[in-house]
């Protein structure tokens, strides 16, 4: 118990508070599929209602090829394309355009480095938004045309009939996208590595470095020199497996398995 | 006449807000799209340049020193590589022939193919801790082979599910015509499900090798990393994966440099991994 609520992480003198690290990775894996969503559903929308046929393979192969570049890639991209570009451009001007604000200022106060969690937030967004476009744009494709072709019969715009017929009925589908998804960004380590700073604190804003569980793991597994280190470890990685499990079973049964959809390889 | 002018202007709304919207789909997938340009961009460009030859034929140089070159990585990627494709694509295979041929109406089976569904999404790093408990506490220290197990864990699923789904496309009736021949079970599955499926389970290999290929978080502390070249795989091996991580984390140009060129062999190696299995399954 000690160990889920602790704060403290201090391998020195043996203090282990899994908190910090637990925080960081919900908060990573919110900023980033709050990105994700509604991104994914526009892709989905795109390219299942809109797209015309000609570009068709063009757009779903790009979406396909996004999602198979390996995640160290993308951390190392991250780190050097695009944590420069947030630590100079963007995030002076998230804290000059919103800092002053009341309640969302405390957001963007710190030092704009780019090694933060709105960085790796961001970049894990870019890696999860093909696994869920491709399950949203499968979810939607199920619809039957009948119904489509109903809505436009009775005078609906496009929009209005993915909105009122489309979207609802793909909504399992959706959230058990988002779900899984969810579960990936969970346990995703190297596209966030590079990029959280490894600091065992818990952010104060979204411009401050912070550590993941799998970051966590990933740097200082190989140097746990004492045994209770290296079992606090395992005890992060139990926690894990425990988080993306849970997350996984209630996608599965709650929500796929009732739509009769599985986890197809890519590329098919 | 009112009443047909409000509904003019209805009309109108719901069409502007119809196009307002799909627009905004539009930018989403083109924002999409946009990322995948610029990253294959970046790695492209900034991998050509440190891209030489003696990359691929010298071991690491010193720091400050000319020349280093990463052919330790290189070896030690393509062995552990290999030997988790020898360890995996077996195991997967016959899962795959398991659930779909002799299991089909099991509740176990069934329960089976769930936890497999659920390990393809599994967080690797954990995949890499089971290995470190299992097979390097033991031992005492990191070894390659203890990298392909955990990557073999890794592709076992993908594999087990692509077969099994292709298998469930062969139609029955072409496995009752073999039985009315006086097949046996085996001989029906190896000459006749397996002989029509061909292609699908090649395709399943081919993701299940683009899936270990790029993945580093399981090797950090199984495989680790060597700064020499060794092709005895009970010893610690490095990695092209693992190289990356600590050359970009590193502080020096010259490895950023490797470890932009490193990325873009990975990269590219992976996509045509991809694009070769959309082309085993288009040719049909």
């Amino acid at each position: 118990m000690h160990f889920l609520t602790g704060r403290v992480w201090d391998p020195v003198s043996e203090v282990f508070g899994a908190l910090p690290a637990i925080v960081g990775t919900l908060l990573v894996t919110l900023i980033s599929s709050m990105i994700a969503l509604p991104v994914s559903v526009g892709i989905a929308v795109f390219i299942s209602e809109l797209c015309p046929e000609r570009f068709k393979p063009f757009f779903s192969t790009a979406v396909e090829l996004l999602g198979a570049i390996p995640s160290i890639i993308y951390g190392m991209w991250g780190l050097f394309v695009i944590a420069p570009l947030m630590a100079d451009h963007v995030e002076p001007f998230l804290q000059n355009t919103f800092g002053k604000l009341p309640l969302i200022g405390v957001l963007f106060e710190g030092a704009p480095t780019g090694i933060d969690a709105l960085t790796s937030g961001f970049v894990l967004s870019i890696m999860i938004i093909p696994f869920m476009s491709a399950i949203v744009k499968d979810a939607f494709e199920m619809t039957p045309p009948l119904l489509k072709e109903a809505g436009y019969g009775l005078g609906a715009t496009k929009w209005e009939v993915v909105r009122n017929v489309v979207i609802p009925f793909a909504l399992p589908g959706i959230i058990g996208g988002v779900i899984l998804s969810v579960g990936r960004a969970l346990g995703e380590t190297m596209a966030v590595a590079f990029l959280t700073g490894n600091v065992h604190a818990i952010p104060k804003s979204l411009l401050e470095p912070l550590t993941t569980i799998t970051v966590a793991i990933a740097n200082e597994f190989t140097e746990a020199d004492s045994d209770i280190y290296l079992s606090s470890l395992f005890l992060l990685a139990l926690i894990l497996f425990l988080m993306s499990f849970g997350l996984l079973m209630t996608a599965k049964f709650l929500i796929l398995e009732r739509i009769g959809k599985r986890w197809t390889p890519r590329g098919i | 006449m009112d009443t047909a002018g409000n509904l003019i202007k209805t009309v109108r709304v719901r069409k502007i807000k119809s196009y307002v919207m799909l627009s905004i789909a539009t930018v989403t997938a083109i924002y999409g799209v946009l990322w995948l340009l610029w990253i294959l961009l970046d790695v492209f460009f900034n991998g050509f340049k440190s891209l030489s030859f003696s990359l691929f034929i010298n071991d690491p140089a010193p720091p400050g020193v000319e020349g280093g070159g990463l052919r330790h990585a290189f070896v030690g990627h393509f062995i552990i590589t290999s030997l988790a494709t020898i360890m995996g694509i077996p195991i997967g295979i016959g899962a795959g022939i398991y659930f779909a041929e002799y299991g089909r109406h099991s509740t176990f089976v069934k329960f089976l193919r769930n936890i497999t569904d659920v390990m393809v999404s599994f967080p690797s790093i954990v995949i890499g801790t089971l290995v470190y408990a299992v097979m390097v506490k033991p031992v005492g220290h990191f070894m390659g082979i203890s990298g392909s197990v955990a990557l073999a864990l890794l592709m076992i699923p993908v594999v087990a599910i692509t077969t099994d789904e292709i298998l469930k496309l062969v139609p029955n009736s072409l496995r009752e015509a073999g039985y009315a021949l006086g097949a046996r079970r085996w001989q029906v599955i190896k000459d006749i499900s397996l002989s029509a499926a061909r292609r699908g389970i090649l395709t399943g290999v081919i993701l299940g090798i683009a899936r270990i290929t790029g993945e580093t978080a399981p090797l950090l502390f199984t495989a680790f990393n060597n700064n020499y070249l060794t092709l005895d795989p009970t010893q610690p091996m490095a990695s092209l994966t693992v190289t990356i991580f600590q050359y970009a984390m590193g502080p020096y140009e010259v490895w950023h440099g490797q470890a932009w060129a490193s990325a873009l062999i990975l990269t590219f190696g992976t996509l045509m991994f991809f694009i070769l299995a959309k082309f085993v399954i288009r040719r049909k």
